[in-house]
């Protein structure tokens, strides 16, 4: 019945099962909902979604899918009185449409037009550039993409509801494909909390001893848990300055996260790309740089490497060297990266750079091969995977 | 019988339908929401509505599926046996009832509350799984499958500390209860403060919503936070006229302590105030 909206929740990427759609059918079946898609929404929304971040996602497919069923169609239209069509025109209209509507001829103009079309037009219609109905370019109909355009039969007007509730995208901030905020770092700390749980079995279990003992007939069985530390032990690289002003927040928000979340933390700052010295106190950096080798024989392959930076640079400052745009440097980004890459195997790269820029710049890819393609976007989903991926190593690099 | 809500507890029309499927189709229900927006209230709530049994298992970061079954006490009986008391031979004796199992066995359909079930660990809701699908577990000792009577209510609550495996996920409903619009906190407010001054609820919920929108809170008063600063405007005699003369900017609201739970969102309350006075 609903297959095929079920069938495009699925191609976008939502998880949603076989059983949950049965169970959709069930529950319509069983008359728990009024006949209305309000309802409809509600209890599909229920049953398929289990996340609130997929909610929004939910809400425009949602949208997307009845939004053909809503509008209304043409018969009705034709109806409709010419006074009524102008009057809910001018009340949706903002001035810059109205501005545009002066630069086509005038608001008579195009209703002139309107009902020109009108009387060609019998069936309907959405999509194309001409003809009314939804989804189109041309002037009329609903859901359109000429600013110009008379909305017809869109929720406003027809309705006397202010928007849809799906309309509404009360949950687009909890979708995790979007860029962090403060809520959505939270949520992403509890993420890193999956890292925390493993460890050697170390404790004594007590009510677990006494258990096993006392069904042993007394014969002491000594029964061990991991402890709960968090034995977590990561090493932050901070990209600042440059380019990277844009991310400050978003950085800032991921460290302090981090700060948070570890006990063994430590972090340092590059600029651009790594050198041989790195720094902690970014007000002090010409006066307190630490040399990365010291980084490098200080803290032992335990821990894990989180780079965070836009890796947008000129090649040179990656591959030559006295690339580097600061100082001259005796050996090249790339050398110093794949030390830190065979000392740390388990590393990955954060970029605040929305994936969908990362094709445009060339060093992004060099370090994108470099790390195996370990690098994910700094948001939660990336985070997510990033976590994941720490679990494994990488390869180790000769250095020539 | 369907849930529309109670006398005490306002709920909207999507968390009744989402209540109302769960029940049909006999699923557990799963909620999440912001701390303070009546998740484990509206178990008991439900429970008063269809006039049912409540059962509740508060689960701790300790709890264990196994818990919410039963326990033998193996420690006691070995103790017991060494004093050669009664009844020590019947291993049924040293069984205890879990929640769970209590819920099975009541005579009457009863609501099954668990509350809070990401304080677990991790494996927590999939052990849980079978117990949930086919309402029957095994008890060993006993060799005894116990199967429920009548299929439980089930309301969990989630307050996203840790990831549900998809696998629990796909067998409950889901509701994400968000933070009340203006009118239904006015019937909330309304349910628990019958006849109140409505000035005073105007300005208080003016208040309440400026300070909601202050940008960088920690933690954002809730509803649960609003019932009881009302409680204390009630107690403390302030009239409307007092709290809609309070700009926020140049100083807090009387009991602001029971709005704003911690010291850095007080910080920063009264930095902005200095920020906006010069």
């Amino acid at each position: 019945m609903f297959l095929d909206f079920f069938l495009l929740l699925k191609n976008d990427g939502l998880p949603v099962t076989i059983n949950e759609y049965l169970t959709l059918l069930e529950a319509l079946d069983s008359e728990i909902v009024e006949y209305n898609v309000d309802d409809f929404y509600y209890l599909s929304r229920s049953i398929l979604i289990k996340h609130e971040q997929h909610i929004d996602r939910f809400d425009v497919l949602f949208g997307r899918y009845f939004r053909g069923i809503e509008t209304i169609d043409n018969e009705q239209f034709m109806k409709i009185p010419e006074e009524w069509l102008r009057r809910g025109m001018e009340r949706i209209l903002t001035e810059e449409d109205m501005a545009f509507i002066k630069a086509m001829g005038g608001l008579d103009k195009l209703m002139d037009r309107l009902k020109e079309l009108m009387n060609e037009q019998k069936k309907r219609h959405a999509g194309g550039s001409k003809w009314i109905g939804t989804g189109g370019t041309s002037p009329f109909g609903a859901y359109g993409y000429n600013p110009e355009g008379i909305r017809i039969g869109q929720t406003e007007s027809r309705n006397r509801r202010a928007v849809k509730v799906w309309d509404k995208r009360e949950f687009k901030n909890l979708d995790d494909s979007v860029e962090l905020n403060t809520r959505n770092m939270k949520m992403a700390l509890k993420k890193l909390r999956l890292l925390t749980r493993e460890g050697r079995e170390e404790e004594l279990d007590l009510d677990k001893t006494i258990e096993k003992t006392s069904k042993n007939a007394g014969v002491l069985e000594l029964e061990m848990i991991p402890s709960r530390k968090n034995n977590v032990k990561v090493l932050l690289f901070l990209d600042v300055g440059g380019s990277m002003d844009d991310h400050i927040e978003i950085c800032a928000q991921l460290f302090s996260a981090a700060k948070y979340e570890f006990k063994h933390l430590e972090y340092f700052y590059f600029h651009n790309c790594l050198y041989e010295s790195v720094w902690r106190d970014n007000t002090r950096r010409w006066d307190e740089r630490i040399p990365t080798f010291e980084v490098l024989h200080k803290y032992n392959n335990d821990y894990m490497v989180i780079l965070v930076g836009d890796a947008s640079m000129s090649p040179y400052e990656l591959m030559y060297t006295n690339g580097s745009v600061e100082h001259n440097n005796d050996e090249a980004g790339f050398t110093w990266l794949t030390r830190l890459k065979n000392q740390y195997p388990r590393m990955v790269w954060l970029n605040p750079v929305p994936v969908d820029y990362w094709r445009y710049t060339q060093s992004i890819h060099v370090l994108r091969e470099f790390m195996e393609n370990r690098m994910y976007p700094l948001t939660l989903a990336g985070i997510q995977d990033a976590i994941k991926a720490l679990k494994t190593k990488t390869r180790t690099v000769k250095i020539n | 019988m369907k849930f529309q809500g109670t006398d005490t507890y306002i709920s909207t029309r999507e968390l009744d339908l989402s209540v109302n499927a769960a029940i049909t189709l006999q699923r557990p229900l799963l909620i999440k929401g912001e701390p303070g927006t009546g998740k484990t209230l509206l178990a008991f709530e439900v429970a008063k509505a269809l006039k049912k049994n409540l059962i509740s298992w508060h689960i701790k970061s300790t709890s264990d599926a196994q818990q919410g079954l039963y326990e033998y006490d193996a420690v006691s009986r070995l103790r017991d046996s060494q004093l050669g008391y009664e009844g020590v031979e019947n291993i049924a004796n040293y069984i205890k009832k879990g929640k769970l199992w209590e819920a099975f066995e009541a005579e009457d359909q009863v609501v099954l509350l668990i509350d809070e079930i990401d304080k677990a660990d991790i494996e927590f809701p999939n052990d849980l799984l079978l117990e949930l699908d086919r309402m029957e577990f095994y008890c060993y000792e006993l060799q005894l499958t116990v199967v429920a009577k009548h299929r439980p209510i089930i309301v969990i609550t989630s307050n996203n500390e840790k990831e549900l495996p998809d696998a629990f996920l796909r067998r409950c409903f889901f509701h994400y209860i968000s933070f009340p619009d203006k009118e239904t906190l006015t019937s909330i407010v309304d349910v628990h403060y019958p006849g109140l001054e409505n000035k005073l609820v105007d300005s208080a919920l003016k208040l309440f919503y400026e300070i909601r929108d202050i940008p960088g809170l920690k933690k954002r008063p809730s509803t649960s936070e609003l019932i009881d600063w009302l409680k204390l405007l009630i107690f403390g005699k302030i009239t409307s006229k007092e709290l809609s003369s309070i700009d926020l900017t140049k100083g807090m609201p009387p009991y602001s302590g029971s709005l704003l739970k911690n010291e850095q969102d007080h910080e920063l309350f009264g930095n902005m105030g200095y920020r906006f006075r010069r």
